[in-house]
């Protein structure tokens, strides 16, 4: 669980997250939805402690994050795992090498562990047999499920994924997401996820925030976002004319 | 204000560093790496270039050597003192700041837009050390480059002297040996030891403290390139004054 209290970051005059207040549970998919420039990235790296800020407090179990000591820090970092928006992987090291990086930085495991380790997540990706070719080679969808593999490697308590659907045709972003469900209930981890996908809110939004503006405009879950009254969060959900025609039949569907 | 920012933070790269180093079973195939990369993917166009001016500034000497009261050994002589104090050290650095510099400011600043380095920051890592020091220690062997272009300067003189017919082998060499002082050898690599500490940390400040995306990539390269260049050539100009002057 992580409980994050009176959140506020600045770049210099840019105020950018303005008191953020919520908590994401274990064994869920936590959605942290809005518009590009939001907010969402800025405050994801700030549950990563990639970011200081200015005010309020970030707790993991209750462990308030800046009150660690360095090697306390370096611990929890461990138990953490993030899916970056373009993937990130090491462009000179191997899909294999790549997933077996924070083995060789986290533990002192011996070489044949570390492979054994990787094929069991790569295959829990349902990549077998990609493991000795580079990043560039594989497809967008490909270099998302190494990043996945890559982050639950090191078996995370936390799992971190900012716009795991950026770039995906449709069908592959609905794997993909599955993926993330199913890892997160699987090994009980506590996963949040940043997202502008509606096919995500719908699929996996158990629990979902709205940012707006750096602003934390409204919380629920994929059963009530559909039915709030709050003006900024309808505007996002119906910005597509797919969901307002969607809206519409359910609204003369109830009227027959 | 921004340079004076930009030094701050420059300064305090330096010290990252050694700070927290990366295990050296994985520090260790980084270095072979920036090895490879970046001293032996150089020496073929520093031998290349190093070997024809020096047959340039041969025969440039004996071109403007029109009185016949000049020795004939001065050419071996003045080729031998612009290559050792000025060409191998300064131009040659020069060179690689363009070649190697760019290379480690697009590698490091690609890292930086794609968020590599961020990856590397969760997982604890200290991303200045891993990726900088590795350079770092590569280009301690950068005294063996420049050590290669002197020697090949001098002998494209000596070709350029014979095949051209400007001179004889024994007088070239006699030239070579004459007057020869110790320390501007030990100037000379005072000066290479120092540009390869330039050429490691400016070109990857440059890379790691990039913003933006592929564009702006290619002109952190570009700058980095002018502000090695300028930090050299004013360094080489503090070095001589105090060393020689
Ligand atoms: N490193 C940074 N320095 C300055 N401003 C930043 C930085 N990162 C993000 N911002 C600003 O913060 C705001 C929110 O960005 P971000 O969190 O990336 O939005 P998104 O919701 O699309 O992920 C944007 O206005 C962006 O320009
Ligand atoms: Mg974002």
């Amino acid at each position: 669980m992580i409980e994050v209290k009176d959140l506020e970051k600045s770049f210099g005059d840019a105020h950018i997250l303005k008191g953020i207040t919520t908590t994401f549970e274990k064994g869920q998919s936590n959605l942290i939805i809005g518009q590009s420039g939001s907010g969402k990235t800025v405050f994801l790296k700030c549950l990563l402690g990639l970011f200081d800020y200015e005010k309020g407090s970030i707790a993991y179990e209750g462990k308030n994050f800046s009150k660690l000591s360095r090697n306390e820090k370096i611990d929890l970092r461990s138990e953490m795992g993030m899916v970056f928006q373009g993937s990130a992987l090491f462009d000179s090291m191997t899909i294999a090498e790549n997933v077996m990086f924070p083995l060789r930085m986290f533990t002192k495991q011996s070489k044949s562990e570390m492979e054994d380790r990787a094929n069991e997540v790569l295959k829990r990706v349902n990549l077998d047999g990609a493991h000795q070719k580079m990043p560039s080679e594989a497809s967008g969808g490909m270099q998302k499920r190494v990043a996945i593999a890559r982050a639950i490697v090191n078996r995370p308590k936390y799992l971190f994924c900012d716009e795991p659907n950026s770039g995906l045709d449709p069908k592959t972003a609905i794997v993909i997401d599955n993926l993330i469900q199913e890892i997160t209930e699987e090994f009980n981890i506590t996963t949040v996820v940043n997202t502008h996908d509606m096919n995500s809110v719908m699929e996996i939004g158990k629990k979902i925030i709205f940012l707006k503006d750096g602003i934390l405009e409204w919380e629920g879950s994929n059963e009530t976002i559909f039915k709030t009254e709050n003006e900024a969060v309808t505007n996002f959900v119906y910005s597509s004319e797919l969901f307002r025609k969607v809206r519409k039949m359910y609204i003369e569907e109830d009227n027959q | 204000m921004t340079y004076l920012h930009n030094i701050g933070a420059y300064f305090i790269m330096i010290k990252d560093i050694f700070r927290r180093p990366t295990k050296w079973s994985v520090m260790k195939p980084l270095i072979f790496k920036d090895i490879d990369d970046l001293i032996i993917g150089s020496l073929g166009i520093v031998a290349f270039i190093s070997f024809f001016v020096g047959g340039v500034v041969a025969i440039q000497t004996s071109l403007n050597m029109t009185s016949p009261i000049m020795p004939k050994n001065l050419v071996g002589f003045a080729t031998r003192q612009s290559i050792i104090l000025e060409f191998a050290p300064t131009f040659i650095s020069i060179i690689m700041a363009g070649k190697v510099g760019s290379f480690i400011t697009s590698s490091i600043g690609t890292m930086r837009v794609t968020e590599q380095i961020d990856a590397l920051e969760v997982m604890g890592i200290n991303a200045i050390n891993y990726l900088v020091f590795p350079k770092f220690i590569a280009l301690t062997l950068y005294p063996f480059v420049i050590s290669i272009a002197m020697f090949l300067g001098v002998v494209g003189g000596l070709m350029a002297s014979i095949y051209g017919g400007y001179g004889t082998m024994e007088d070239y060499l006699e030239g070579v040996r004459l007057d020869f002082i110790p320390f501007h050898l030990i100037y000379a690599f005072i000066k290479t030891f120092v540009f390869a500490f330039l050429l490691a940390t400016i070109p990857s400040f440059y890379g790691y403290f990039m913003k933006g995306g592929a564009l702006e990539v290619g002109k952190a390269s570009t700058t980095a390139f002018v502000w090695t260049s300028v930090v050299i050539i004013l360094v080489n100009f503090l070095l001589t004054s105090i060393l020689l002057g």
